[in-house]
């Protein structure tokens, strides 16, 4: 059956729409080449970003993230490269380093993470008897504590205790008497121990009469006073004691000052030192000076 | 007259930031159809110094990357007709394409077809101060141009120096650094109508694209179809549009002449719509499948279906023979070479050493055409096609976009202009202290 209408056909334009002045514009806008970059990387990581945080939102999924983590690296610090199985401490005595085990309280094996070696540090250099340490995590799981001791130069009597004292004049320890340790120099005295070095100094010096030498007293916070047997005594200036004891030595050895009976030899001012004799020395000393005045 | 070129030198600015950014867009708003062209400046020479033009006539810096036409709208006789109608087929063209290209383009060069241009000869001399020119003595002698009366409402399109002369030599392209004391110069300048420039300033603008230069599209076609040796001898360069015939006569590689025939093909389409009666896309398609100039014997025996929409058979079923097509298209074409004629003859064109015709422009494709003009005017006519540019589409080699062409090179190396020199001191220190005054003025 033939169709009523003919086909016509159409003047053969080419379709040739004009955009609208919007369509124009977004196309020129999507061509921008910052539009482009922000839409080409952005759109992608946006939506990574949304699946990601809408899974993350979950509880279930939080604790699953957390609970592998914590597997993953429980299975790294397990293992036996990263374990430490003993303790090596070296350069102290036998007590300092049962002290050393006491301080630092560790089961072994543990694993090195779970190490602070700097707090282990700190507690081992808290130790009397300690000057530094070094702590460190050695080979074949060996955790080494590397230790300094303190080194007595002193006894410095306290009261009833005798404590041990390093050149700094920090406490290193104690002895139950003074036999325990006769090689070292005692003090006493209140500040004694501030002015170790000037102690020493005057220790060192008094090598002739070191036999008869007692101890250093420090008088008064200011000045010391060297004591010696049969309780005679040596009173030093505050400023230049060790000039004031040459100078005593020098008559000791010249004229055997100390071995007289003499109590007191009495320095403190270098321009007039003074001796204090014991009384019946003084008795003698006036009667032979009568006996004399009557010849 | 500082004040006059102050869009121009906008312009050159706005060319330069596009070439910083290397893509621009050319625009040919032509009566019958709207060609846009994306370029791309990355040549190797597109940083190359100021001085000459480049290998391949400048054109290896730059390469197309898009290339679009649309029905024109809204355009009559190379102008803007209805501002909206324009407007849409501007953004088609654009679209299409920047979708080719894909690339956003910002800056736009365009031509203008219409606005009944009007050419001038300008010259004027100056003393050389220290004997020596210099550029500020090549701004001077421009500003020494006595320039014409050419009414309140046109604009200045070109003005283009075209000859120095220093003292008793002519002839020079470029003085500078030269010894003399008289300076003379000739230029041409090319007048608009402003209604004409300003409609396309506004279509372009509310495109939302920035205008980076603008030239007349006869001179565009010029440059694009006629060669070297025709450019330095003297020839005419007849761009068959579709509202307008452009004419532009060169010399010594410079334009010295232009104007515009208001006819051309469409004339030559509505003749033929009106003549057999048929609609305009209809004529059109029978123009372009059978048209020509020169009738035959074999024309009479070849009949053309003109068709037809109404159902009624025997309307529907008519016929023409070629013949009949030819007797009304040759009438109008020999109307519109005689109007070129007249206007060659009126700007002394056989004056010039070589006359040579080069005919260009949709309308050239017509057969016979040459033969035609070679009786009208003159013998040395020849039918031109544009240069061939990097990366322009097989479909937009034809003459028909020989002033498309002609923008892109006119984007790479534009003529140097009256507003590319400084302005003489003397002038910009006057301007500049009325500003100063105006500003004043206006903020106390």
């Amino acid at each position: 059956m033939q169709p009523l209408t003919a086909m016509r056909p159409r003047a053969n334009l080419p379709r040739d729409p004009a955009p609208s002045k919007w369509k124009y514009r977004y196309q020129r806008w999507m061509l921008t080449p910052g539009v482009r970059g922000l839409i080409r990387i952005g759109g992608p990581l946006a939506i990574i970003g949304i699946v990601a945080v809408s899974w993350y939102s979950h509880d279930e999924n939080r604790a699953l993230v957390a609970a592998t983590v914590a597997q993953a690296k429980a299975t790294i610090q397990q293992r036996p490269e990263f374990m430490i199985s003993a303790m090596q401490v070296e350069g102290a005595s036998e007590d300092l380093a049962a002290s050393v085990a006491l301080v630092l309280p560790m089961s072994f094996p543990v694993s090195s993470f779970e190490l602070d070696l700097e707090t282990m540090r700190k507690r081992v250099e808290a130790l009397d008897g300690v000057r530094s340490a070094r702590v460190r995590l050695g080979d074949a799981g060996k955790l080494l504590v590397d230790i300094t001791p303190r080194v007595p130069v002193a006894l410095w009597r306290d009261g009833d205790l005798l404590r041990l004292i390093d050149e700094e004049g920090v406490y290193a320890g104690f002895v139950e008497s003074r036999t325990d340790r006769i090689d070292l120099p005692l003090i006493a005295g209140d500040g004694a121990q501030d002015h170790i070095a000037e102690a020493l100094d005057l220790f060192k010096d008094a090598k002739p009469l070191q036999e008869r030498m007692r101890g250093l007293v420090r008088m008064g916070e200011r000045r010391w006073d060297i004591v010696l047997d049969r309780d005679q005594r040596i009173l030093l200036p505050a400023d230049g004691a060790v000039g004031a004891l040459d100078r005593v030595i020098v008559l000791q050895q010249a004229r055997e000052l100390l071995d007289r009976d003499v109590a007191v030899v009495d320095m403190r001012n270098p321009n007039r030192p003074t001796i204090r004799v014991n009384k019946e020395a003084a008795g003698a000393l006036h009667r032979a000076g009568q006996t004399e005045a009557d010849n | 007259m500082g004040d006059l070129y102050d869009s121009q030198r906008a312009m050159r600015n706005m060319r330069k930031a596009a070439m910083q950014r290397g893509v621009i867009a050319i625009l040919d708003i032509g009566t019958s159809k709207i060609a846009c062209l994306v370029l791309r400046f990355d040549g190797p020479e597109t940083f190359r110094g100021a001085d000459g033009v480049g290998s391949l006539a400048g054109q290896s810096s730059f390469r197309v990357i898009g290339a679009a036409t649309t029905r024109s709208r809204g355009v009559k006789f190379g102008e803007v007709d209805a501002m909206q109608e324009t407007e849409r087929a501007i953004r088609t063209a654009v679209q299409a394409a920047q979708k080719m290209a894909n690339v956003r383009v910002d800056h736009v060069i365009a031509c203008l077809a219409g606005g009944r241009p009007k050419s001038y000869g300008l010259d004027g001399s100056v003393d050389i101060a220290n004997g020596l020119v210099t550029d500020g003595d090549i701004g001077r002698v421009m500003a020494a141009c006595d320039v014409p009366d050419y009414g309140a409402e046109r604009d200045v399109l070109h003005a283009q120096p075209v000859n120095f002369a220093l003292d008793h030599r002519s002839g020079m392209a470029d003085p500078r650094g030269q010894i003399g004391n008289q300076l003379n110069c000739d230029m041409h300048m090319l007048t608009v109508d402003s209604v004409a420039l300003q409609n396309i300033f506004f279509c372009i603008k509310r495109c939302d694209l920035e205008l980076a230069g603008i030239a007349s599209s006869a001179y565009a076609s010029g440059i694009s179809s006629l060669v070297e040796d025709e450019q330095e001898l003297g020839a005419a360069c007849i761009d068959l549009g579709g509202g307008s015939t452009g004419i532009s006569v060169f010399m010594k590689k410079h334009m010295i002449y232009a104007d515009a025939v208001r006819m051309g093909g469409d004339h030559v389409t509505s003749d033929i719509s009106m003549g057999l009666s048929v609609p305009m896309a209809t004529a059109e398609r029978i123009k372009t499948f059978y048209g020509g100039i020169v009738a035959t014997g074999m024309d009479d025996r070849e009949m053309i279906e003109i068709g037809g929409d109404t159902g009624d058979y025997e309307h529907d079923r008519r016929t023409v023979s070629r013949a009949e097509l030819i007797g009304i298209m040759r009438p109008r074409v020999e109307e519109i070479l005689e109007e070129v004629r007249v206007r060659l003859d009126a700007a002394g064109f056989e004056h010039l050493p070589s006359q040579q015709i080069v005919l260009t422009g949709g309308g050239s494709q017509i057969p016979g055409l040459d033969g035609l003009a070679s009786k009208i005017l003159g013998q040395q006519v020849r039918l031109g096609r544009p240069l061939r540019v990097q990366g322009l589409p097989q479909a937009a080699i034809g003459p028909a976009f020989s002033s498309a062409v002609g923008l892109t090179l006119f984007a790479a190396h534009p003529q140097d202009e009256w507003w590319d020199f400084e302005i003489p001191v003397d002038n910009y220190s006057g301007r500049s202290l009325k500003r100063a005054v105006k500003w004043f003025k206006d903020n106390w």
